[in-house]
């Protein structure tokens, strides 16, 4: 699908029926929040109703009508998901319940005594690199790994401007690593990391190379065979999809070496008392039920945002990102922690402000303004303990967010102050 | 849920800073929000609360509430402050349903509007809690 029309915000809003409710006391609602969770349009929900409505059934398992409609549905979202990322093919994308879960069964086929292919075995002495600016989810499954295989978890630093700090990657990445993980996009600094050089150095050492792509598919295009990594992880609700489904994409080969994650129905060929065989990708990681309504809601949101186009969703985004830069930097004590130009960033802006909480900021945008933004550590407590802060407040841009939102948060910011001055 | 009360304890807390002597010293998170709190309890003779001193950090509302329980518990008793801690405990656990008692909470009554935001509940609550385990931990 190419874009029909230029991009339109006011046109792109009408798509998205929350975005024109009021809050309790008629306040009008700022989504500042998608770097969390998106919102939906209508394409997406109505998708979905008419699926539950009209087609349901079991996927894979039932040989009626209804089944094969709904496994025709199914097995269509991902074929527009594998188009969608670039996916060499439609096998290499398998349904999860979201990126952790992708993140959890790459950690899995790690030292695991059941997968003998060498690239993935791992013991102590043996190497596994992160950054410092993960999300908890790009994190925890990997001190998973090293806790139960004896390896060591070693971790790229951050700079002050919030890049990833990249000048020990030579001593960092060896012969040792055997696997690196890190965030395309940043959730707090906004920061979009390049791959390509830490994968020029994985590969020089023969290692795999993961990345977390949840907020960097959803905001520009994404094509997997170019990024020329091993992994790529992504979850549907925060791409104007549904939660509770996220995608693992992996390369066929080494997907093929992988043993199972999670045991169950329809991820067998065949079953015995004593064993089992598996299904072919995708439906070898995919056991049980799965999330067949979601699945067929994500295919739709990824046909919105193709009809929307990506470019010009990035390009709106990184005139918003631009606009709410300097317009943040004006407001006194303010402090962005992240890039403060547009250049290799994404539409999530993260700052603190001197002597309030931003637990307080939060609040007091929500109560006296309706403007929705994150407080926290937004599940990347390491790079908040890097900058030496506890929390910070997040507002995050979507294509449907407006430069007068941004005025509100600065007017809303200036509030806050006021109240705490 | 700003009232001016919690605001004023915030920007000029009460009783602030760790002190000596003391019997117990806790240290209590709130791992959602990072909010923390070091709490030191000193008692005298007949349950009597000698001081409660106490440092921090977090958002105006955890903040707050620790330099009012400062106030309401210096110089009483153990008795008495631990029915102001069950007092003001039912209140936050409320969901804003429950009528509270100005006679029993005095100032902390102020944090009756927080009973309504439950993710906020917490953070009022750290350091009362806090405050009851280093009771415990004193008289044990």
């Amino acid at each position: 699908m190419t874009s029909a029309a230029p991009f339109d915000v006011e046109r792109i809003r009408k798509d998205f029926p929350i975005l024109s409710r009021e809050l309790p006391g008629g306040r009008p609602l700022v989504y500042l929040d998608s770097g969390n969770s998106s919102q939906k349009p209508t394409l997406v929900i109505e998708t979905m109703r008419e699926h539950l409505a009209q087609h349901y059934g079991n996927v894979g398992r039932a040989l009626h009508a209804l089944g094969s409609e709904s496994t025709e549905a199914y097995e269509g979202a991902r074929d527009k998901i594998a188009a969608f990322i670039g996916a060499p093919s439609r096998d290499e994308v398998i349904f999860t319940k979201n990126a952790s879960e992708s993140i959890n069964l790459v950690a899995y086929a790690f030292g695991n005594p059941i997968n003998t292919d060498e690239r993935f075995k791992v013991g102590p002495g043996d190497e596994i690199v992160i950054s410092e600016m993960e999300h908890h989810s790009n994190i925890v499954p990997w001190q998973l790994l090293a806790q139960r295989t004896g390896a060591t978890l070693r971790w790229f630093p951050v700079t002050d401007e919030g890049r990833l700090d990249i000048e020990g990657l030579n001593e960092l990445v060896n012969e040792r690593t055997k696997i690196v993980s890190i965030v395309h996009q940043s959730n707090v600094l906004g920061t979009v990391n390049s791959e390509s050089p830490i994968l020029a150095r994985v590969r020089e050492v023969g290692a795999l190379m993961m990345l977390d792509a949840s907020q960097s598919v959803p905001h520009q295009a994404v094509d997997v065979a170019e990024l020329g990594v091993d992994f790529v992880a992504f979850t549907g609700h925060k791409m104007v999809g549904p939660s509770g489904i996220g995608v693992l994409w992996g390369r066929r080969e080494l997907l093929d070496a992988m043993p199972p994650f999670l045991g169950g129905g329809e991820m067998i060929e065949a079953v015995w008392m004593d064993h089992s065989t598996y299904a072919p990708v995708p439906h070898k990681f995919e056991a049980g039920t799965p999330p067949i309504v979601e699945a067929v809601g994500l295919g739709a949101a990824v046909d919105y945002l193709t009809s929307v186009g990506m470019e010009e969703i990035k390009q709106h985004e990184k005139e918003l990102t631009g606009y709410a830069l300097d317009a943040l930097q004006e407001v006194n004590g303010l402090r962005i922690i992240g890039p403060r130009t547009v250049v290799a960033r994404g539409g999530t802006v993260s700052f603190t402000m001197e002597g309030i909480h931003p637990h307080d900021v939060g609040q007091i945008l929500d109560d006296v303004y309706g403007i929705a933004v994150r407080v926290g550590h937004h599940c990347a407590r390491p790079l908040h303990l890097r900058f030496g802060i506890p929390a910070t407040t997040r507002a995050s841009f979507y294509l449907y967010n407006t430069t007068a939102e941004i005025d509100a948060l600065v007017r809303g910011l200036h509030h806050v102050q006021k109240v705490f001055g | 849920m700003y009232q001016e009360l919690i605001l004023e304890h915030y920007k000029h807390p009460q009783g602030r800073g760790l002190r000596e002597p003391y019997d117990a010293e806790v240290h209590h998170v709130n791992p959602t929000c990072g909010d923390e709190v070091t709490m030191r309890v000193k008692l005298g003779d007949g349950g009597k609360v000698l001081d409660v001193s106490y440092d921090g950090q977090g958002c105006s509302i955890s903040q707050a509430a620790a330099s009012v329980l400062h106030e309401l518990a210096t110089g009483s008793t153990v008795h008495e402050s631990l029915s102001v801690v069950d007092e003001f405990t039912r209140l936050m656990q409320g969901r804003g349903q429950v009528e509270a008692d100005e006679d029993v909470l005095g100032d902390a009554v102020a944090f009756a509007g927080v009973a309504k935001f439950p993710a906020r509940v917490k953070c009022a609550l750290l350091a009362w809690m806090a405050y009851k385990d280093a009771l415990v931990r004193s008289q044990a």
